[in-house]
């Protein structure tokens, strides 16, 4: 098993909370793993990405070669187009279909979601409206990441536990409502894949 | 024992407190802050009692633990490259008197300066300094090598210098811990007089410090963290430092690379090591993610011998980290190109937050100044550093911590008045205070934005060493009460800041104007935190 995953958004926009509930579902099944992340300047408002690596066996680079990711996962359309010279050629974008709009030169998002379904493999997923839906736009980065979910090679249970590890901390209703943004997220992804 | 899901920085922390360490002295700076961080919040670090507090700079902290291994404890200091210049003179010196207790130096590198002003190679300072250098390729080693190092700094007597890279820092994996030790007990150095860097006292100890050169290398040589590894294609031996190990196998199915390769994670690096690989090769590659030190070193000024290359002949790029693909390009491997960024993709650079107190300060400079003309705001290092990007465009200076008043200083003498120093809170004390007080024996017609927001911002959110005494330091070195002004920077007072600031600009001599808000962030965190309490006591 090897997945190479690129993570991709707005520096403040919680791609590290999908990063964390990979990685533990991912130490939970046994594998390794390797997660570079942007820290410092970057984090103010601008484009962040991370480098999340899963396998069987061991890991060496911390970074993905080039055209070499299975996946790219964004919290932002426009992000997801970022990151497309690290995706191989047949690599699936799971994209939030929601602009975050903090320059003034944004390209037309109906554009920006043009260029996602150019490619080959793509779920665009209305991220705020579902979380919204869900009780908070809050869990939007879970949504983000349900519907990423069947593309990981892990089991929907050590996610399932993964999220609720990492939100246990914050009372039951915000892991409630974490749990039902990631199966929304799964059940659109299932549907429109 | 169960892996700890860990970044490069919190390996070394961990390790750091399972080896014995009595205390942690640093300033924050990316990738640098997640040590002191990870300490700071450890049960287990609180509960051995372990020193961690943020120090006022990196050379504050580099002395303030030369002082712990002098009284026989383990001290670490951390710090980002740039922070070794700022620790530089304790630094070299260190090496001179030597350790007692055991002394690590962390000098997190930035190549490619994700989040630096440049990308200086901390291994210069190692070789600079004659101390013991550790280089790891991953997490594991990063708190391996961190937990030997108390040892060898104790061993040896000497200072050990642990250098890592932005990827190593903040990535991260499962990492394995070892046995947790105790505490060194107090104890004094043997002789009394080690660390009194007298000239004449001082000749013998670096005479000592050159001669226990051959030692580390014996050293570097059976540590295990400098490995051979033959194989039968010797048309091209390798040398791989650190991280670029890691890019080099990640090429090769297995790992299984067809060439002989030296791992290189210690330095002085064992000559004997070297010369197998170079004379059973018949080329030689040198990876190092960062400076060509080695590869410098090999082919020599003249680079007569046999082939050696990387990234002085351009097989490699000669600045900028590596990484996978630029590893395989020099060893004529294919490598995928993914698609290309579509066009319509604009640059999304970092900027200063919604609600920062910073804008609303270099609005009002902007405008105040607007009658004398751009091109004379001197500023440093901080987020405000991004006031010099569109909307703003406010400064026209970042060069070092502190730098700000200094040049303002010079500019003003040069002719340029009024000059302004626009700086933090944290940057301040860290080196602007010395600045002022040349600006206020000088008399120099220069006003001094310190911008407070109350915290070291940039790096998260530390506590800053300013907090509450930014005017009383400014008293203290001088700058007279009437032109000292406390201003809030929010829209609502935006006229009157411009009339103060208009006023001080206008004076012929130093003059201290503090925008003073909290930074949006830490507020944020604290309305949360606060939130958090009151349901926990309502449920209570």
């Amino acid at each position: 098993m090897k997945k190479d995953i690129i993570l991709a958004g707005v520096g403040g926009q919680g791609i590290l909370s999908i990063a964390a509930c990979i990685g533990l579902a991912a130490l939970e099944e046994g594998l390794h793993l390797k997660q570079a992340e942007v820290h410092g300047m970057s984090q103010r408002g601008g484009a962040v990405q991370s480098n999340l690596r899963l396998s069987s066996e061991e890991i060496a680079s911390d970074l993905i070669p080039e055209g070499k990711a299975d996946l790219i996962i964004a919290i932002e359309p426009m992000e997801s187009l970022r990151y497309l010279p690290l995706l191989q050629e047949n690599g699936w974008i799971i994209s939030s279909i929601n602009p975050y709009n903090n320059i003034n030169n944004y390209p037309d998002i109906e554009l920006v979601l043009k260029e996602i379904w150019k490619q080959p493999k793509y779920v665009t997923i209305d991220a705020d409206g579902m979380a919204k839906d869900c009780g908070s736009i809050k869990a939007a980065n879970m949504i983000v990441l349900g519907a990423a979910a069947p593309f990981l090679g892990l089991k929907p249970q050590s996610i399932e536990n993964a999220v609720v590890k990492l939100f246990k901390s914050k009372g039951d209703a915000v892991v409630e409502l974490n749990l039902a943004a990631l199966k929304a997220g799964r059940d659109y992804a299932l549907k429109n894949m | 024992m169960e892996k700890l899901l860990l970044l490069g920085d919190e390996a070394i922390a961990q390790a750091a407190i399972d080896a014995g360490m009595s205390g942690v002295y640093a300033y924050p700076g990316t990738p640098s802050t997640e040590i002191m961080e990870y300490v700071q919040a450890s049960k287990e670090a609180k509960e051995k009692n372990i020193r961690s507090l943020w120090s006022a700079n990196e050379k504050t902290a580099m002395e303030t633990a030369l002082g712990m291994s002098y009284a026989g404890k383990r001290a670490l200091v951390c710090m980002k490259h740039v922070g070794l210049n700022v620790a530089a003179d304790a630094f070299v010196n260190a090496a001179i008197t030597g350790a007692n207790g055991g002394l690590v130096v962390i000098a997190a590198d930035d190549p490619s300066m994700h989040s630096s002003q440049n990308e200086q190679d901390s291994r210069f300072y190692g070789k600079f300094a004659f101390v013991p250098m550790l280089e790891p390729a991953n997490q594991q080693e990063a708190y391996d090598m961190m937990y030997y190092a108390f040892d060898l700094s104790e061993k040896m007597q000497v200072p050990v210098l642990l250098r890592i890279t932005t990827r190593l820092a903040h990535s991260r994996t499962g990492v394995a811990r070892k046995p947790s030790k105790n505490q060194n007990e107090l104890h004094l150095p043997g002789n009394l007089r080690q660390f009194v860097l007298l000239p004449s006292i001082a000749r013998k100890q670096y005479r000592e410090l050159l001669g226990k050169q051959s030692q580390l290398e014996a050293e570097a040589a059976s540590s295990g963290f400098n490995t051979y590894m033959d194989a039968a294609d010797k048309s091209l031996g390798i040398i791989a430092c650190g991280l670029a190990y890691n890019y080099l196998v990640e090429n090769f199915p297995g790992h299984k690379v067809p060439h002989p390769i030296l791992k290189i994670g210690q330095y002085p690096v064992p000559l004997e090591m070297v010369n197998k690989l170079y004379s059973e090769c018949d080329s030689v590659l040198v990876l190092e993610d960062g400076y060509p030190i080695l590869e410098e070193l090999l082919r020599g000024m003249l680079n007569k011998g046999k082939k050696v290359i990387g990234r002085l002949d351009g097989t490699l790029p000669r600045d900028g980290e590596l990484n996978p693909n630029l590893v395989a390009i020099a060893l004529n491997m294919p490598v995928e190109k993914g698609k290309n960024i579509p066009e319509l993709v604009k640059n999304r650079p970092p900027k200063l937050c919604d609600g920062c107190s910073h804008s609303d300060a270099f609005l009002a400079l902007n405008e105040a100044i607007l009658e004398y003309g751009r091109g004379r705001v001197f500023s440093d290092i901080g987020c405000y550093t991004l006031s010099a990007l569109e909307p703003l465009e406010s400064i026209n200076s970042c060069v070092d911590m502190g730098a700000s008043i200094t040049m303002a200083i010079g500019a003003a003498d040069a002719g340029l008045v009024p000059a302004v120093a626009a700086i933090g809170d944290s940057t301040f004390t860290h080196s602007g205070i010395t600045g002022l007080l040349d600006a206020v024996n000088n008399n120099s017609p220069i006003t001094v934005l310190i911008l407070d927001n109350s915290t070291t911002g940039m790096t998260g959110g530390q506590t800053s060493s300013a907090y509450g005494k930014v005017e009383d330091i400014c008293r203290g070195v001088g700058v007279s009460e009437e032109h000292i002004h406390v201003i809030k920077p929010l829209r609502k007072f935006h006229d009157e800041n411009i009339e103060i600031i208009r006023k001080e600009l206008a004076y012929q001599g130093v003059s201290v104007i503090i925008p003073r808000r909290e930074c949006i962030q830490t507020l944020n965190r604290k309305i949360r935190q606060k939130a958090k309490a009151k349901e926990l006591e309502a449920k209570a």
